[in-house]
């Protein structure tokens, strides 16, 4: 299993002890808080996830050959939601995030936040998370 | 007094559950919902005369041409048109606006103004920046004050000669303001400028009568009012209808076409270029027929207690502020609670059932005004109940809990 895998299936685990969506949510706002916040510096408009009703911002380092990211935003639901991508991603090599699969979202009770009329930008939130994967990875190349 | 119990049981929807909780549907200004009998005007049309109008000599095809005709007569009844060739059937407010805003293109000079208010959606801004845009007109803005009004004073001194055309939300789909538009309409013409009201808010609320009110241009949706999406109108007095020249090229809007030189066909037919949305016309005046068998005054009154209603009920929630309290108003609250983004209690109130707007609402101007992201926005009809406003404050309440 890629540590992505094994990340992704430990927050599963997690979700996993909540009986009711409410408590689902709790958690999920709870992990928001342990965002990785980004430098004021970065909260620039260049880094706003577009798609989004609420404000994403998110900004991506390599560090050797491993990608972190930070991000902040001004939702707090949206908050936990780029808290779980960026914990399942950050401190990988860009390459096992371009392969890494997302559908662990389904699984933590999530999947409404997938439908494309959720303003929230799930999909767009991947996608840029990905993007920064392909800029970094065309880089070590 | 209104049976809301038998006007609930005209539409199948309100039955429905969302997230295992019954659905309480306080999106009204988004879309409304739709009663059984207009279902049922759309499932008899393509059930037993679906054919294209105007042109078949079959019996089918008269049916239908004789069904959508009446359509448009009572939509012409509704608003009080004079004429019934008045009321362009549209795919919407939308639709119908760039109808103007495209036909004005001809009839403008550089240097000419547009007077839009700081009230309007995007739908509304947008059309007149592209019209400026080719023309070389100037827009000008009626600016609004804090609690949600536009400032008259400052309209009167917009207005000039050079002025050719108001443009104005009959309610503004953000905060519920009701504008002056009697006012707006009187001081326009005093400067000789055609006036165009959106009436897609007001509509579900008041019956305007375009004649009394004087005004140039009124449009409005199907599909606020109880009817299907798709279809809406334009209504023009005859000698502004005629000034504009045709919007799109097509079948049933000429007259004679030969390769040198097509003459077009009178109005309705002139803007109303293809086939049009036929079950969509018949509905829509089936709607309306249902929406006056209930009566506007009845609809307006009932909507104003839920509005006083929820109004205190929300004030009650500490941190909660109300955005446009213009003393005159439609039911819709648009709000937000201390600094919670309003995205977040959007999410929470519809995992229990309640569906209400979250965001800048296509309003993106007013929500710079207050400098807010967005509003959570609460909009009501006549089939909702207190019942319904009190499942929704204890679901903001929940959403306040878990979000602060």
């Amino acid at each position: 299993m890629s540590k992505i895998k094994e990340i992704q299936a430990e927050i599963v685990s997690e979700f996993e002890m909540f009986d009711d969506w409410m408590q689902r949510y709790e958690y999920m706002i709870d992990l928001g808080k342990d965002l990785p916040l980004i430098d004021e510096e970065h909260k620039t408009d260049k880094n706003i996830i577009k798609g989004c009703q609420s404000k994403v911002w998110v900004h991506a380092e390599l560090e050797g050959e491993k990608l972190n990211f930070t991000a902040d935003s001004d939702a707090i639901i949206t908050k936990g939601i780029i808290a779980i991508l960026i914990r399942s991603f950050s401190g990988q090599h860009p390459k096992d995030i371009l392969d890494a699969d997302t559908s662990f979202i389904d699984e933590i009770g999530l999947k409404e936040h997938l439908s494309l009329t959720r303003a929230n930008g799930l999909v767009s939130m991947i996608k840029q998370l990905k993007m920064y994967a392909i800029a970094y990875q065309t880089q070590l190349n | 007094m209104l049976d809301i119990n038998k006007i609930r049981a005209d539409f199948p929807i309100l039955k429905r559950e969302v997230n295992g909780k019954p659905l309480v549907y306080f999106d009204n200004a988004a879309t409304s919902q739709t009663p059984q009998v207009v279902i049922d005007a759309i499932v008899a049309y393509y059930s037993n005369y679906n054919a294209n109008i105007h042109r078949g000599v079959h019996t089918l095809s008269q049916e239908a041409t004789d069904a959508y005709e009446i359509g448009r007569k009572t939509v012409q009844a509704h608003f009080n048109a004079k004429h019934s060739h008045e009321i362009i059937l549209t795919a919407g407010t939308t639709h119908a606006i760039n109808i103007v805003a495209t036909g004005f293109t001809s009839l403008l000079n550089k240097g000419d103004e547009i007077i839009v208010s700081a009230l309007e959606h995007h739908s509304n801004i947008v059309p007149w920046q592209m019209l400026c845009e080719r023309t070389g007109a100037v827009l000008k803005v009626i600016p609004m004050n804090e609690e949600g009004s536009l400032l008259m004073d400052v309209y009167e001194t917009l207005l000039s000669e050079k002025t050719k055309l108001v443009f104005v939300n009959h309610v503004s789909n953000a905060l519920g303001t009701v504008n002056p538009i009697e006012f707006i309409i009187e001081k326009a013409h005093e400067v000789g400028a055609a006036v165009l009201i959106d009436g897609a808010q007001a509509t579900p609320h008041i019956k305007p009568d375009v004649q009394a009110l004087n005004v140039d241009f009124y449009v409005a949706s199907a599909h606020k009012l109880c009817g299907p999406t798709g279809v809406g109108l334009l209504y023009g007095k005859e000698k502004w209808l005629n000034k504009l020249p045709p919007y799109q090229g097509g079948g049933e809007m000429i007259d004679q076409v030969t390769f040198e030189k097509t003459t077009y066909a009178g109005l309705p037919h002139k803007f109303e270029a293809g086939t049009p949305n036929i079950c969509g016309g018949i509905a829509f005046g089936v709607a309306l027929d249902y929406m006056n068998s209930i009566g506007f005054e009845n609809i307006a009154s009932y909507e104003k207690e839920l509005l006083d209603y929820a109004t205190n009920e929300l004030k009650q929630i500490e941190g909660l502020r109300i955005y446009g309290e213009a003393a005159e108003k439609t039911a819709v609250i648009s709000f937000n609670v201390g600094q919670i983004h309003p995205y977040d209690i959007g999410t929470i109130v519809d995992k229990l059932g309640v569906a209400v707007r979250t965001g800048h609402h296509c309003a993106q101007p007013i929500m710079d005004f207050y400098k807010i992201p967005g509003t959570v926005r609460a909009s009501f009809a006549f089939y909702n109940t207190k019942e319904e406003i009190d499942i929704m404050i204890s679901a903001v309440k929940r959403a306040v809990m878990m979000l602060s």
